[in-house]
């Protein structure tokens, strides 16, 4: 839930359309209820797609949470 | 005004204001609005979004500031599905487009998610579906303005109005609050009906799809004795049910009058008046109902809704206490009448797809006989403190009954040789509720001691109705003079071999069927406690002479609709004083 909380809040920061995919379902990182519908968990191959204008920015900074796994990543300062 | 019919599973007439609960068992309205309110609608759930958000922010400093940021942190996950942006544009879809209140949209909408979450194989999801149900219901709460009602506490006296309800919802029910029952699913055999009739609330089951007509709050009339509901009821039906209410009250008081008088037709023949019981508390309200014994004690309670098996303590206690209450009247123990299927025990329901036609009541006990044992043991011992009959279910074979036999007399040898107390003689009998029992009769008669016919399963084998379903619930009548020609063979077989024949199905609590059986030889009948007392006052007012007159001519009927006007004809003018004139 607490990394669902986080992508949500992360996807919204920015402009472009932002999604998960698993298993051939795919989810809008802006639903918190749609990335739980994927019913992900720890070790679950997932696959991040963005588009619009600032994508690649998104891709870089979700990637590193991913990375990171979510732990008190400082969203802002890696930005 | 809305009239809907569904099967009636306990007797009584319930007036009162609705209160629905949804699948969860909270309290939700089901319905749509008026074309041009759905923009009051969306409002409406605007501002209960934001209260709900305010709320959870609420919680998340004060659980913050306790406890971490990490338990915050779960407040504000639900903070984001109050946000998500696919539930709103769901939930405005369904508002705006399908013009649904805004509770019912919620309600759709949650329950979409939550069901999908709990069927993820995942524990984490199936968790969630709890946290998204949190959220639900602190939306439909800052819309109705009040705390969610649970069955457990109901707000107010109400008509409990649900999809379904639960073995431990309907034992968590408060006989004060609870007027009366009315679900969509469910039928004569299912817990609901077993509660409803064991605490007297009245109730009717299998009504079909309905939600969406109700909302909390209407008027709502529970008819259990025709198995009718009636939604926001007009003046005249209302004042009609209102003074059925009064004339029942008048009669009350004359029937006070007769409670310790025998049930005696008014040229002296005894009919004894016996109650079919659900739970051992039952036993004090058949003595005060003036009952002669128990014909039938259900015994299902004691298997509904628990996982586990009962033991033989719990059996013998439940057994006991009937035996006791009801000093030295017969009480006759019926084993277990249930399908696999409604037992909660797991390992013994694989799906059937005709559980009636299945593994069910004595079938299912011959099949497990260390289950059986139990229970046979616990009647054994009950035997002792008082006149005890045993009596089994579903018989349909001889093999049936000479299995359950030799059963019973190993447990009884088994209980002599540790030594323990057991009654020299026990009465056995059997059900005839299958129509093969019926044929047979004349080589199961020397084999048994009494048979009781239970009718509502006759009924339902010989017309091959199941009559918790709708659409062919109207062809189950008791009175189908196929059913009655089975009756009368049955009662006539018994009787050349001197051996008792009574009635206990729901047929009896009819006074004008109940003296048609009486018309036709039947001199024991067993039905709902409440219904005793009017029908002694109609066995003690006609002779034996106009029953047999009354069963002549229904016996000669040909359709249940021809006997059925006939006899509520022949009532009102033998018994013109429990029939109220329309």
């Amino acid at each position: 839930m607490r990394p669902a909380d986080k992508l949500v809040r992360a996807a919204a920061g920015f402009q472009c359309q932002i999604e998960l995919e698993r298993a051939g379902q795919i989810a809008d990182c802006r639903s918190i209820l749609s990335l739980l519908t994927l019913g992900a968990t720890q070790g679950s191959e997932l696959v991040l797609r963005a588009q619009g204008p600032d994508a690649d920015e998104a891709i870089r900074v979700i990637r590193l949470m991913f990375d990171q796994q979510f732990d008190e990543v400082n969203v802002e300062q890696s930005t | 005004m809305l009239e809907l019919q569904g099967i009636a599973v306990s007797p009584g007439v319930a007036i009162g204001q609705a209160l629905v609960f949804d699948r969860e068992g909270y309290r939700i309205t089901r319905c749509l609005v008026a074309v041009g309110e759905d923009e009051r609608e969306w409002d409406r759930l605007v501002d209960a979004v934001k209260q709900a958000y305010d709320k959870l922010e609420a919680s998340r400093q004060s659980t913050t500031a306790k406890m971490g940021e990490r338990l915050g942190n779960i407040f504000s996950a639900q903070q984001q599905i109050l946000h998500d942006p696919h539930l709103q544009s769901e939930l405005e879809s369904l508002i705006r487009t399908k013009k649904y209140s805004a509770e019912y949209a919620v309600s759709e909408v949650f329950t979409k998610y939550s069901s999908a979450f709990k069927k993820a194989t995942s524990t984490f999801l199936s968790e969630r579906a709890a946290d998204i149900r949190d959220v639900e219901r602190l939306l439909l709460e800052g819309l109705t303005g009040q705390p969610m009602a649970t069955l457990k506490q109901l707000p107010h006296q109400a008509i409990v109005v649900s999809h379904d309800l639960t073995p431990g919802e309907t034992a968590a029910f408060d006989r004060e609050k609870v007027l009366g029952i009315c679900t969509e699913t469910g039928g004569p055999g299912g817990h609901t009906a077993i509660v409803a009739r064991g605490m007297e609330i009245p109730a009717v089951v299998g009504v079909g799809n309905f939600l969406h007509n109700i909302r909390s709050g209407d008027e709502v009339i529970v008819d259990g004795h025709l198995g009718r509901i009636i939604v926001s009821p007009d003046e005249a039906t209302r004042n009609q049910y209102l003074q059925r209410r009064l004339f029942r009250q008048s009669i009350a008081t004359q029937l006070e009058e007769i409670r310790d008088l025998p049930a005696c037709t008014s040229d002296g023949v005894r009919i004894e008046l016996m109650a079919n019981v659900e739970f051992p508390n039952e036993a004090l309200s058949c003595i005060a109902r003036g009952a002669d014994g128990v014909g039938l004690y259900r015994t299902e309670f004691l298997y509904l809704g628990h996982d586990q098996e009962p033991t033989e303590e719990e059996h013998y206690q439940a057994y006991a206490q009937v035996v006791r209450d009801m000093q030295n009247r017969p009480v006759v123990i019926r084993t277990l009448d249930l399908g696999a299927d409604k037992m909660g025990m797991t390992m013994l329901a694989d799906p059937e797809n005709n559980p009636f036609l299945g593994l069910r009541s004595i079938r299912l006990s011959l099949r497990n006989p260390a289950l059986f044992r139990i229970q046979v043991r616990a009647i054994l011992r009950a035997a002792c403190l008082g006149d005890v009959r045993i009596m089994f279910p579903m018989i349909t074979t001889l093999d049936e009954l000479r299995s359950a036999r030799f059963l019973l007399r190993s447990v009884s040898e088994d209980l002599a040789s540790e030594g323990k107390h057991i009654p020299c003689a026990v009465q056995v009998g059997m059900m005839v509720e299958v129509p093969a029992a019926v044929l047979m009769l004349d080589r199961f008669i020397d084999e048994i001691d009494f048979v009781s016919i239970g009718t509502n399963d006759l009924t339902q084998y010989t017309l091959a109705v199941d009559r918790s379903n709708d659409s062919v619930a109207d062809l189950y009548q008791a009175c189908d003079p196929a059913v009655l020609r089975l009756i009368q063979r049955t009662q006539q077989i018994a009787s050349e071999k001197k051996k008792s024949t009574s009635v206990c199905g729901e047929m009896s609590n009819n006074p004008a069927y109940a003296l048609l059986l009486v018309g036709m030889g039947i001199r024991t009948l067993s039905l709902a406690p409440a219904a005793i007392p009017i029908l002694k006052k109609a066995i003690r007012s006609v002779t034996i002479g106009q029953c047999e007159a009354m069963a002549w001519r229904a016996l000669r009927l040909s359709t249940a609709r021809e006997v059925d006007a006939f006899l509520m004809n022949q009532l009102a003018g033998l018994v013109p004083e429990i029939v109220l004139q329309a």
